[in-house]
């Protein structure tokens, strides 16, 4: 019941998401067919394709409709830019980006998780700390050009540019995944350390548990929570992330793709991130509801 | 079994050491009961977890012998505490809601400690037998589920397998009732004794004289973490020789101290006879869907009369406060107040008659805005320009405090405060809910003589809403027993208290531990 109510509310926010990018599109100055083509070839052919493509010569409702159709159907139109269908253009690149973002993101969190549990005492915790501030309040890009100038260019252990295998992915994965440790990291050792105040621990250190065991079995679950509302942040992160990483590393990949799309004028592609990148962010924030109904019971709201 | 002389426990604190414990000396004999008695800050909670080295973070622990068990435990190493813990000593603590970790079954709870020492042979069962052993029915479906589904008795049974599952010989509660219903706290206690029964030595902590005067064998009364007198259980409250304990000891409200003061010695001024009706209920009806909350209930407080309204929680009787609040509307019924219509009217009518009807809380502090001092919070309920001196006078507070912050106050303190802000306004009704419910006994005692006498001198209604028969039986002049949102009895206190006509009223009697029965 509560799964199936996140879901229709994932599905409002695609929707609304799809509809505001389709207004942008009309609000646009000029004419639609004008925004369609963008920075592309402008022939009176092409002018006819996109009338019929997007039903412009038909009532405005049965256009919106019809949008929302084709794109309920993966059908993200044409464009006419790059003379492909959107769908090609994204899907290409969709896989390094993917690639990038979970290699950032499990990074991220493995690495929030060991520095949390490990730092506990009070010197390791202050240095940590410190460390977090840095790697906070540090821009992505910087953090991937130090990285890229001592371990590609002075160290040459890995390679400057590209997308050739795992070693291309390493540099990159470390940039993002830096500032998301030093948020998480933060937000699991503040939730530690409000849980190790509950009267549980002390129950559970009573039983004879050792320190390790009250942290993993009790304190941490409960310091989770809050991390695991972090997840919708985290995609934000990770998609503005990209575009920075993907250009300073010279990455194929969705950023590279929406920064020429934007650049360059090329609507239909634009209008297709942007619904992507609201798929992904409703897809995770739906994921962190039914994690924290994994890891609360007191939230399944069922007493008995 | 545990032997300690000149116990000191102290903490790190930003200006030096804070002393916990100041030179104790405690025996436990195997088979014995015994209790240690004390209000908030006498050290009490802190001696019992360092007998499991659990003082707290940082604490320095000093003596001249801890022995557990025949052996000195100022040389423990981390893992032979570990191993007492459970193992030697199992700890109760209060309120098994927040005591168990709401994320994770009862099962796993009380499986956790078979896992930690040890246990051969299929954990699950000997889980199922555990809770049977405290009476958990249908042991089978409540290891699955979690704190938050089982009710407050049932979860501080579950609390109680998970402490005696390590099989320790020594069981050590610290204020293992202090959260329940009366009925339900008779039942643990019940339940604790069936333990010494089986041959567990018992350690309580408790506030409270009366609950563990039909257990113990020997009580210690402790003081700013001293021990201020011990002895046997039967002697020490008969004939209690410091005069802490004498003191405490008359502090604790009753039916024997119907009009005497709590607190210092005499009487209270005696009262008017009740005048007219200051509020008049009827019919007062409150539903959420289907669920009945308030059903039925008439209810009428005269002039300078005091009505005590109890029962356990979820009786209704704190939604019957905030009906005749008006905070909520009630499905059916109607509420008069000084002769006017209450119920029914636009808020902007009622407006007028708000500062006659004052409300005092169990937790002023979160009726408190944290940022104003003492004087702003009493100002705003006076008429401008009003000296706010003379209120704090009269409730007993000096005018060292005007410049406090509550959080700079200690819970009685900020009691008076919410008491003279309700006094500000002159009202002819405050409405008090569970008022000195989260008050330590002396406190309790000054704040009842204080509420006695401003009935006296003011004329003022009250209306007392709480869960302790003693402290009605005290204060009112007549009760009224809820029980599952109706009024099951009222009448005169004593005519209810002593002649209860209705059972669940007998029941709810009956659970009270009483230091009079001894």
């Amino acid at each position: 019941m509560i799964v199936l109510r996140r879901l229709g509310a994932g599905l409002v926010v695609l929707w609304v998401a799809a509809t505001a990018a389709y207004l942008a599109l009309l609000a646009a100055p000029g004419s639609t067919v004008d925004s369609i083509i963008g920075d592309g070839a402008d022939t009176p052919l092409i002018r006819s394709q996109i009338v019929q493509e997007w039903n412009l010569d038909r009532p405005a409702l049965l256009q919106y409709l019809d949008y929302l159709w084709r794109f309920g159907h993966g059908d993200l139109g044409r464009s006419y830019l790059l003379q492909r269908p959107v769908r090609d253009v994204v899907g290409d690149q969709i896989w390094p980006t993917f690639e990038l973002a979970i290699a950032a993101a499990l990074l991220g969190i493995a690495l929030a998780l060991v520095l949390a549990l490990t730092t506990r005492r009070p010197w390791s915790r202050r240095v940590s700390s410190t460390a977090e501030l840095v790697l906070v309040s540090t821009p992505p890009f910087l953090i991937g050009l130090v990285l890229l100038s001592v371990f590609s260019f002075q160290l040459g252990l890995f390679p400057v540019s590209g997308d050739r295998g795992f070693a291309a992915l390493i540099l990159p994965a470390i940039t993002l995944a830096l500032p998301v440790a030093g948020v998480l990291t933060q937000v699991l050792r503040d939730g530690l350390d409000r849980a190790l105040e509950e009267p549980f621990v002390v129950t559970a250190r009573a039983r004879g548990l050792r320190e390790r065991a009250v942290l993993a079995r009790h304190a941490l679950r409960h310091a989770l929570l809050p991390a695991v509302s972090l997840l919708g942040w985290l995609c934000g992160t990770l998609l503005g992330g990209v575009v920075i990483i993907e250009t300073v590393f010279g990455r194929p990949g969705l950023g590279q793709v929406t920064l020429q799309a934007v650049t360059s004028e090329d609507m239909p592609v634009v209008l297709a991130v942007v619904v992507f990148s609201a798929a992904a962010y409703v897809l995770l924030n739906t994921a962190a509801d039914l994690a924290l109904l994994v890891i609360d019971p007191r939230l399944r709201g069922s007493t008995s | 079994m545990i032997s300690i002389r000149d116990l000191h426990v102290e903490f790190p604190h930003r200006r030096g050491l804070v002393t916990a414990v100041r030179g104790i000396d405690l025996d436990i004999h195997p088979g014995e009961c015994v209790a240690i008695v004390g209000e908030s800050g006498s050290g009490k909670s802190v001696t019992a977890r360092t007998l499991v080295g659990l003082a707290g973070p940082g604490a320095i622990v000093r003596s001249e012998r801890f022995d557990i068990d025949g052996q000195d435990a100022r040389r423990f190493t981390d893992d032979q505490w570990r191993q007492r813990r459970g193992g030697f000593a199992g700890l109760i603590l209060q309120d098994a809601l927040v005591s168990l970790d709401p994320l994770r079954t009862v099962g796993a709870e009380i499986g956790e400690v078979l896992r930690v020492h040890g246990h051969r042979g299929d954990r699950a069962a000997r889980v199922r037998e555990l809770l049977s052993t405290v009476h958990v029915p249908e042991p089978e479906r409540r290891a699955g589920q979690y704190p938050h589904q089982l009710s407050g008795g049932l979860r501080q049974r579950a609390l109680i397998a998970s402490a005696i599952a390590g099989g320790p010989p020594l069981l050590i509660a610290d204020e293992p009732t202090t959260a329940l219903d009366v009925t339900v706290q008779a039942q643990i206690l019940a339940l604790l004794a069936e333990r010494r029964a089986a041959g567990e030595t018992l350690l309580l902590i408790s506030h409270d004289l009366a609950v563990v005067a039909r257990l113990a064998d020997r009580v210690l009364v402790m003081r700013d973490g001293l021990i201020v007198e011990a002895g046997e259980t039967g002697t020490l409250l008969s004939a209690p020789g410091h005069p802490y304990t004498k003191k405490l000891l008359k502090a604790v409200p009753s039916a024997a101290t119907r009009g005497k003061r709590l607190g210092g010695t005499g009487e209270v001024r005696p009262a008017e006879p009740p005048g007219e009706a200051v509020i008049e209920a009827r019919g007062l009806t409150k539903r959420y869907g289907k669920h009945t909350v308030v059903a039925d209930v008439d209810l009428t407080v005269g002039r300078g009369e005091i009505v005590g309204l109890v029962g356990e929680s979820g009786s209704g009787k704190t939604t019957v406060a905030q009906l005749l609040f008006g905070l909520v509307a009630p499905t059916s019924g109607s509420v008069t107040f000084e002769g006017a219509a209450w119920t029914g009217v636009p808020e902007r009518r009622r407006r007028a008659l708000r500062r006659r009807m004052q409300f005092i809380s169990q937790d002023p502090l979160s009726s408190f805005d944290p940022r104003w001092t003492v004087r702003r919070i009493v100002a705003e309920a006076l008429p401008r320009g009003a000296a706010v001196e003379p209120l704090l006078d009269r409730v007993g507070l000096g005018a060292g405090l005007l410049d406090r912050h509550p959080r700079q106050l200690s819970g009685g303190q900020r009691q008076r405060v919410a008491i003279a802000r309700a006094l500000a306004p002159r009202p002819s009704l405050i409405i008090c809910d569970e008022p000195v419910s989260a008050l330590d006994v002396s406190v309790q005692a000054q704040v009842l003589d204080l509420l006695a006498d401003i009935r006296a001198t003011d004329g003022t209604a009250l209306l007392f809403i709480s869960h302790d028969l003693g402290v009605v039986h005290h204060l009112a002049d007549r009760v009224l027993v809820m029980h599952d949102g109706a009024v099951v009895e009222s009448g005169p206190v004593d005519d209810v208290f002593r002649r209860p006509a209705h059972e669940y009223t007998r029941a709810l009697l009956d659970a009270v531990p009483t230091l009079e029965t001894l």
